[in-house]
């Protein structure tokens, strides 16, 4: 196999310059990534993205992405959106295939087909304090990769092993991350 | 105010090393050494420690082990007085108890201040160790003062700890040593995991490490690899030296009672917080380790050899419980001690030219400094991947001092 034929769409290239670059330039690879949201009603909330800040500048996406999200009738909500923590595990599945791609391209892996599925299991005695020993998030997560690819089982493995090192929000969950909350 | 063609920092085996090959090119030089020769392995190793080399690969320019163990591994003590023979083979120019307090630049080349004198000389080999420093995370300073911390540059043996449960961070070879030695001395260990390197010691009947000499993985050259930054901050492997030939890793060592936990990723008052990519981490090592033994496989087969070896083995998965803890209190659970096995850093303090990266190493390729005439040894993956270890100094000193030889012609003429 070689370079020539293996397309995963992803730029490994330009990957690589930018790896180059930034470690010439610290400063440069300090990003902020920001979301927007705004209560509708009820458990219904509207998330946008747009802006960001990397490169030292005002960075912006081609355009606003929204995101809905509630809680299902079974919680007494309307269902309007998926709920926060299934956005957590699209994030994660989201990083984790983006890694996938880019890990196979870099190892000259032709991507046939990558499906994940996320589980993200959770005792709601926590949420609703009834147990103060339950914790409110997670309790745990499992992630099933089927992928189909010009590789052999081992080295699929490798891919995602890999995936995961170099995942940010695989780093986020799994890691304690310091949030600071203000009120205006 | 003394004058020499070359000087070198450090009469440990790298400095050794260069100073062979500068007496062959008949540069004259010194060593300045702050101690005696051989100083960190005199004063800065814990007592059980032993090479992960074998034997049979100690070996110096022009000199090698000649005992009658080649299987078994040195102690510090042989260790000392291999590198003081090798210091008296060849003639060494040591001058002891010349500790350098500033390395600053002149129209000459380098001016250098000991505690007791001054030298001068246009080229400089940096030969004075790679862990002459602990190296903490940033979280280290949170532990609270009533626990007692210790770092592999200060621990000596477990008698020294207080009696009761031991967190030790860090599973390199130092991390898996001591916690092996600790939980074995009566102190429960509690071990924090971050991504490691597993090896087992013997291969199909040969050491791994011989393995890795002979089918070339040790002579792998800095310019080959492909990600030199993280090749030259891999953890030292999961490897000890016993008389038994034994393995040792996170399965033998849950086995025999230490508790394994994830990353040390922050501690929050009484609690050690730890990461959850345990799996991960565990995952990848084994990864690799299968990796290299599918290369070595191969490179039997590929040589007709499979005769003379052993069949192919396979070492089981590591073992992660799938509900091990991500905190830790340490009041509750009454740990007394922390062993901090998480890395060594030069100490440069002395070097006044701006040649340190953003972690304090000297900036270098293969040796060769971003500074005409300043030259390192004894960094890990400097020329080669065998850099690390006693064997690998040869080829580094050497490529090093070619280098250096013709910088001091080159200035001479002009």
């Amino acid at each position: 196999m070689t370079d020539a034929t293996v397309d995963n769409g992803v730029n490994v290239g330009a990957l690589l310059d930018a790896r180059e670059a930034l470690t010439g330039a610290p400063e440069a690879g300090k990003f902020t990534w920001e979301a927007s949201c705004r209560w509708i009603n009820g458990t219904h909330s509207r998330s946008t993205c747009q802006a960001f800040y990397g490169l030292g500048e005002k960075q912006s996406h081609k355009q606003e992405f929204t995101f809905e999200s509630d809680h299902p009738e079974v919680l007494a909500a309307e269902d309007n959106g998926a709920t926060p923590v299934e956005l957590v595990l699209v994030g994660l599945a989201s990083c984790l295939t983006a890694g996938v791609a880019a890990v196979a391209q870099r190892r000259d892996i032709q991507l046939k087909s990558v499906k994940s599925t996320l589980k993200g299991s959770m005792d709601l005695a926590g949420i609703l304090g009834i147990d103060s020993d339950i914790r409110n998030g997670f309790d745990g997560i499992s992630v099933n990769f089927e992928i189909d690819a010009d590789a052999s089982p081992e080295d699929i493995r490798a891919l995602v092993a890999q995936s995961q090192k170099r995942s940010a929000v695989f780093d986020i969950v799994t890691n304690p991350t310091r949030v600071t909350v203000e009120v205006n | 105010m003394r004058t020499f063609d070359c000087v070198i920092i450090g009469a440990g085996h790298s400095g050794l090393a260069a100073s062979y090959f500068l007496q062959e090119s008949g540069i004259e030089h010194i060593i300045l050494e702050r101690g005696e020769i051989a100083h960190s392995w005199r004063n800065e190793r814990w007592d059980s420690m032993c090479l992960l080399t074998p034997n049979h690969q100690v070996r110096l320019p022009g000199f090698g082990y000649s005992g009658d163990n080649p299987d078994g591994y040195f102690t510090v003590a042989e260790t000392v007085n291999f590198i003081e023979e090798y210091a008296q083979f060849i003639k060494a120019p040591v001058l002891c108890g010349q500790e350098v307090v500033s390395v600053n630049s002149t129209p000459l080349g380098f001016s250098i201040a000991t505690n007791s004198d001054e030298y001068v000389t246009p080229s400089l080999v940096v030969a004075s160790g790679a862990c002459n420093r602990p190296s903490f995370p940033p979280c280290a300073g949170k532990l609270p003062e009533s626990i007692s911390s210790f770092h592999p540059l200060d621990y000596q043996n477990p008698g020294q700890l207080p009696a009761g449960k031991v967190l030790v961070v860090g599973a390199s070879a130092t991390g898996v040593q001591l916690a092996h030695e600790i939980h074995g001395s009566g102190r429960p260990v509690i071990l924090s995991v971050a991504e490691h390197v597993r090896l087992p010691r013997v291969y199909r009947g040969r050491d791994i490490l011989w393995w890795m000499e002979t089918v070339g993985v040790l002579d792998e050259r800095y310019d080959e690899i492909d990600d030199l930054v993280r090749a030259r901050s891999i953890p030292s492997p999961q490897l000890m030296g016993t008389p038994e030939r034994s393995s040792i890793d996170l399965n033998s060592l849950s086995g025999m009672g230490v508790q394994i936990r994830g990353q040390l990723m922050d501690i929050r008052d009484q609690e050690i917080l730890f990461s959850g990519a345990l799996e991960n981490h565990c995952e990848l090592a084994d990864l690799k380790m299968n990796r290299l033994l599918r290369a070595i496989d191969e490179w039997v087969a590929e040589q007709g050899l499979d005769a003379e070896f052993g069949e192919p083995e396979d070492f089981p998965a590591t073992r992660v419980e799938g509900s091990t803890p991500l905190s830790l209190d340490l009041h509750k659970e009454n740990i007394r001690a922390v062993v901090w096995a998480t890395g060594f850093a030069p100490d440069y303090t002395w070097m006044n030219l701006p040649v340190l990266d953003r972690k304090g190493r000297i900036r270098h390729e293969a040796g060769v400094a971003d500074w005409p005439g300043l030259y390192v040894l004894g960094a890990t993956f400097l020329t080669r991947r065998k850099s690390t270890y006693i064997h690998g100094a040869e080829d580094d000193a050497r490529e090093v001092c070619e280098h250096l030889s013709a910088y001091l012609k080159k200035r001479s003429v002009a």
